[in-house]
């Protein structure tokens, strides 16, 4: 079987398996979910049984309930985050690559500026003066990512406005909107389209670890972080309640990095090393 | 050369400045009333009125800048809101806890996943290749509380080897201190490595690409003394900002670790400050990790013009 | 070892060599090389001559396969050898001159430290003696200062210089056989006579058997005794150098033999009288940052004619055509179209002016958008100048294709799957859609092969004949200006030395530059480069 007319290799069918499969549940978490989200159902990290598939957390509700309810929060947070990323991220590269010198300098070096504070840490400042509502949370990291999203859409048009179609449409007389839309837009897709993978993976660590210090996503609401902060302390008791949503987050990312693995692979070339010597 | 290098110099110096006004500005000015967003909505405006004035927020904001800027200048980081310490004293012994950490965790990430990485170029496609392109894809998916858990569950709790908590004090040993962080920097190293890792392959294969190694294989030179005179002296400079680039990495992985471990760092602090919305410590931290993190790159960036032959040797 | 001339070499049978995609590059292809001959091989891009070159030192490149065929040197069945003994034959027996020296040399070493570097790995002589023998070579290739010329970096040279350090790294280790892969070809031709001479008396002096690689056969045909003709990884014809040039007996070759003969000859272009000037640029002159790239020139081009612009690489040819266009903006003089000055920026013209000078340029793969079909592409410039219905659009397509010579169902197709030549007609016909009255051509032929780029030729003149277009061909080819310019400037150093109609340039009195130009230029027959060289000393 092909899709978009290559042929995905093993590891990426399974990385494709993976990302629907997440995708279903979260999408579906009513439905399969056993238990509801947030209700106390046994007691405090009960063993694995036929009740409780993955035993319970802290509190007593349960953990495979929970962590399908949680696909949804982590996942969805992680996915707009990145989307917004790449809007903002994509139109401000492009603007600086095309729209000449000027734009370019200022937009390059306020990125160049935000770039030198370690984006964790630029996260934490902020959510230490806004607090972390989800909107905020969203708003934030988006605004942050883009700056990386900035920096490839950049390189990727600045090598596509010299090629002589760009100068063409230039010759023409077309304006910037047309050149940034029709010409420059469907040749950056494929290079942005494996780095939107990547971006998201990095979101969505991202998005876990900041649930996890308690700065992320906030209770009620279920998510994967947040999940491994509340059960941490069952690991010194030799319980592996941490490790399930730390294992879901982990598959995700894993998922997501086959399939764009698969991608870069297509485009790429074999080097000189591997000549027939 | 030396002009290109204090050129640079001045641009990280720049850099750091720009940093500490954007840093001042997203606490400072963004919020607007940042003494209501602490005290919450029900503060009477008596006591906002006060707790303003104690926070210096009835001054314009170039003038609170300017103080802050010039008091960091002299090492003066400002006094903690919530439990009114002085900042300095508290952060310069987690300061060195955090470098000692992070400097624990590069002494061995840095050197074996440059070779790993080296070796994995080099044998292209091979199985050793495929081996530790899907090691380092599964480490570099993973995050990292996942890999601390893993490794306290094993190496703390069913065998006792290591301890679970990093709680060190000032007047530990060195041995006692490398046993007891032990857990936190190797799950820093194994963060790390996998990003260094394929960074380190992908600059060198980039590298082995270059039609003088073809030339070179050409030359009849073994694959050693091919890999040895002619890719690695090219490939210095894009691993030196790979190193850079992954211990600036470092830095910011520290502040999970540390709160997973319990380590008495500068990243706990932070996180510490967030929670308790503590602004002047959250900036105090915020610009430490920035300093150091543009303190990196400058040095980087530094060491690859001095490799670079066009900029040693000018026409 | 014996010296006996006739002994054979170096010898390839039933050579094949494939792509791991399954594609065959060199398809059964046998040659022999006897000591102290030179075999050219020559053919167009994509006829497997730098895959055989490179299959003889048993090396392939990443992607592809040997995967059939014997590689004997002096006898010896180098093919079966472990991957020890092949490296210890590369060099030694058997040395590579690749055609980008720029590329070819390691950056971070002197130059010195890389032409040793082959006879002291080899174990063959000291570091002293090794040194000995590269200034030796470094003399006898000509190189200035020879006895410091290799404490220099790659960098600090020019690239005639490099590629002749490239030489004497090959001549390093003394070795039998020489494979000489386009050596000359990234040079100007004022630099490929020089080169050319000093391999050719390399190759003499040392009684070198080499393969010399090229795509023109005029230079081939200065150093082979014998050539051989590929086409599609295929041996097409051998012979000795002479037969080869007078008489083919291949139709592929005779083509490619008659092609290139037309260039020596001036084409009788009758100087028609002109029609006033369409585009002029009056005492224009452009710098990019300090560099003056052109200098107060003044040219112009008329409907109907054909103005070539000549000039080395750097010469500023290529900026006047930015010039005049409005891509760079001028400091001096000014651009006028029919009489009427235009503003100096691109962005303060007005369609109409945009839409009466077109521009093709050199690489026809990156003047056209991958992702767009050929009938948008072609069809933007009708919407967009004319404000046509889409109906109307699709039928001016079609018509243009026609025009260019292409298949009308071409406008629901993507122009990655076309060839170069077949590219290169897109770009006129988007020129042509626009109905100008100037297109400037930006060396429209040199990116393609030989018999392409003569039909691309054959197009625009007929073209000319019948739409009436008046073209600016910038070009380093004096083959192409003697063939279609009826006016000829040639440019040196951001001016215009010499002018006028193409009969008065390329009759005496000359300027002494156009004189050494044309005098550079390969000519089709065996004792042209010893004769040129006999002149000048």
């Amino acid at each position: 079987m092909k899709l978009f007319g290559y042929k995905p290799t093993s590891t990426a069918w399974l990385g494709l398996a993976i990302i629907t499969l997440f995708i279903l549940v979260a999408v579906f978490a009513d439905v399969i979910a056993p238990y509801s989200e947030s209700e106390s159902v046994g007691q405090t990290w009960d063993d694995p049984s036929w009740d409780f598939l993955l035993g319970t957390d802290n509190i007593g509700r349960d953990m495979l309930s929970r962590l399908i309810f949680g696909a949804r929060m982590t996942i969805g947070v992680a996915l707009v985050t990145t989307v917004l990323s790449f809007l903002i991220g994509t139109t401000a590269g492009f603007l600086a690559a095309v729209g000449g010198t000027a734009i370019d300098q200022i937009l390059s070096r306020i990125v160049d500026v935000m770039l030198s504070i370690p984006l964790l840490i630029f996260a934490l400042i902020i959510l230490s003066v806004f607090g972390s509502s989800i909107m905020t949370l969203i708003l934030t990291l988006a605004v942050l990512d883009s700056t990386r999203v900035f920096r490839l859409a950049r390189a990727v048009a600045t090598n596509l406005v010299v090629m002589e179609y760009v100068e063409a449409a230039k010759l023409r007389g077309e304006g910037l909107w047309w050149i940034m839309r029709r010409e420059i837009l469907p040749n950056a897709l494929p290079p942005m389209i494996s780095e939107f993978g990547l971006r998201f993976c990095f979101n969505f660590l991202f998005v876990a670890s900041l649930s996890f210090l308690g700065l992320g996503i906030q209770p009620p609401y279920a998510d994967w972080g947040g999940m491994v902060r509340d059960n941490g302390k069952a690991i010194s008791f030799g319980l592996p309640a941490p490790l399930w949503p730390a294992l879901a987050i982990a598959m995700m990312t894993v998922g997501v990095n086959l399939v764009v693995d698969w991608i870069l692979s297509i485009n790429s070339r074999p080097s000189g090393a591997s000549a027939e010597m | 050369m030396l002009k290109t290098i204090a050129i640079r110099i001045v641009l990280g110096i720049i850099t750091l400045w720009a940093v500490s006004v954007l840093i001042f500005a997203a606490t400072e000015v963004l919020p607007g009333d940042v003494a209501s967003a602490i005290l919450g909505q029900g503060a009477t405006p008596e006591t906002l009125a006060v707790f303003r004035h104690e926070l210096g927020l009835d001054r314009p904001a170039y003038v609170r800048y300017l103080e802050w800027f010039f008091n960091a200048l002299h090492g003066d980081l400002g006094i903690a809101m919530t439990n009114k310490r002085v900042i300095v004293e508290v952060i310069t012994p987690r300061f060195m806890n955090t470098l000692f950490l992070a400097g624990y965790a590069a002494l061995i990430a840095v050197p074996t996943s440059v070779v790993l990485g080296i070796i994995a170029a080099i044998n292209e496609g091979k199985f050793i290749d495929r081996f530790v392109n899907i090691l380092s894809l599964m480490t570099i998916s993973v995050p990292e509380f996942f890999i601390a858990y893993v490794l306290i569950l094993y190496l703390a709790v069913q065998f006792e080897i290591f301890p679970s908590l990093s709680t060190v004090f000032p007047e530990m040993g060195f041995a006692e201190k490398i046993y007891t962080t032990a857990l936190p920097a190797f799950t820093l190293t194994m963060l790390v490595m996998a990003h260094m890792l394929r960074m380190t392959r992908t600059s060198v294969l980039s590298i082995m690409s270059q039609p003088y190694i073809e030339m070179a294989f050409l030359k009849g030179l073994t694959r050693s003394q091919v890999i040895v005179r002619h890719a690695l002296p090219n490939a210095a400079a894009p691993i030196i900002s790979v190193i850079a680039l992954n211990l600036a990495y470092l830095i910011v992985g520290v502040v999970v670790i540390e709160v997973v471990f319990v380590y008495p760092g500068v990243g706990q602090f932070m996180v510490d400050g967030v929670t308790k919305r503590d602004l002047p410590v959250v900036q105090a931290c915020g610009l430490i990790f920035a300093g150091a993190f543009v303190g990196l790159n400058t040095v980087a960036d530094v060491l690859a013009i001095m490799v670079n032959p066009r900029l040693r040797h000018p026409r | 070892m014996t010296r006996d001339m006739n002994e054979t070499i170096l010898k390839l049978t039933d050579l094949r060599v494939e792509a791991l995609s399954g594609a065959v590059l060199v398809d059964n292809v046998s040659l022999e090389l006897k000591r102290g001959e030179v075999m050219g091989l020559i053919g167009e891009s994509g006829a497997g001559k730098s895959t055989i070159g490179l299959a003889s030192m048993v090396y392939a490149r990443a992607g592809c396969r040997i995967t059939g065929g014997k590689i004997e040197i002096q006898g010896e069945d180098v093919r079966v050898l472990d991957a020890e003994g092949r490296r210890e034959r590369r060099g030694q027996r058997i040395a590579y001159i690749a055609q980008s020296a720029a590329a070819s040399f390691n950056p971070a070493h002197r130059l010195m430290d890389q032409v040793t570097e082959m006879p002291i790995s080899h174990g063959l002589m000291t570091e002293a003696e090794a040194q000995a023998w590269a200034l030796e070579l470094f003399r006898a290739l000509d190189l200035p200062n020879p006895d410091t010329f290799g404490n220099r970096y790659p960098h600090q040279v020019s690239g005639g210089q490099l590629q002749r350090a490239m030489a004497a790294m090959a001549m390093s280790c003394r070795p039998d056989i020489l494979v000489l892969d386009e050596p000359t070809t990234a040079l100007d031709v004022t630099t490929q006579i020089e080169v050319l001479a000093l391999l050719k008396k390399l190759i003499r002096d040392y009684n070198m058997a080499a393969l010399y690689i090229s795509h023109d056969l005029a230079v081939v045909a200065q150093v082979a005794d014998r050539v051989m003709v590929l086409r599609h990884g295929k041996m097409v014809e051998l012979g000795e150098t002479g037969q080869i040039l007078l008489e083919p007996h291949m139709d592929y070759t005779k083509a490619l033999v008659a092609e290139r003969k037309a260039a020596d000859k001036l084409a009788m272009i009758a100087t028609t009288t002109r029609e006033k000037p369409v585009l002029e640029g009056v005492d224009v002159t452009g710098i990019y940052g300090t560099f003056k790239a052109v200098k107060h020139v003044s040219i112009s081009v008329a409907r109907g004619e054909t103005v070539a612009v000549v000039g080395e690489s750097g010469s500023g040819k290529s900026s006047l055509a930015r010039l005049l266009v409005g891509l760079l903006p001028c400091v001096t003089g000014e651009v006028k179209l029919h009489g009427e000055v235009l503003p100096p920026s691109l962005k303060d013209r007005n369609r109409d002016t945009l839409r009466k000078v077109q521009l093709i340029y050199q690489q026809p793969d990156v003047a056209l958008n991958p992702r767009q079909t050929i009938g948008e592409i072609i069809g933007r410039p009708v919407e967009f100048y004319f404000n046509r219905s889409p109906s109307e659009v699709k039928a001016r397509v079609a018509e243009l294709l026609r025009l260019v010579g292409l298949p009308e169902d071409y406008a629901g197709r993507l122009s990655t799957a076309l060839s170069g030549g077949q590219k290169q007609r897109i770009c006129i016909a988007r020129a042509l859609a626009a109905e100008p009255d100037i297109i400037i051509c930006d060396e429209p032929t040199s990116a393609l092969d030989q018999l392409v780029a003569d039909e691309i030729l054959k197009l625009l003149k007929q073209l000319q004949d019948t739409l009436g277009v008046g073209y600016l061909f910038i070009t380093h080819d004096l083959g192409i200006v003697r063939r279609i310019a009826h006016r000829t400037a040639v440019m040196l150093q951001g001016e215009i030395i010499a002018q006028g109609p193409t009969a008065d340039i390329f009759a005496p009195p000359f300027h002494p530059y156009t004189e050494k130009l044309l005098s550079s230029v390969p000519e089709m027959r065996t004792d042209w480069l010893d004769e040129v060289l006999a002149k000048r000393a």
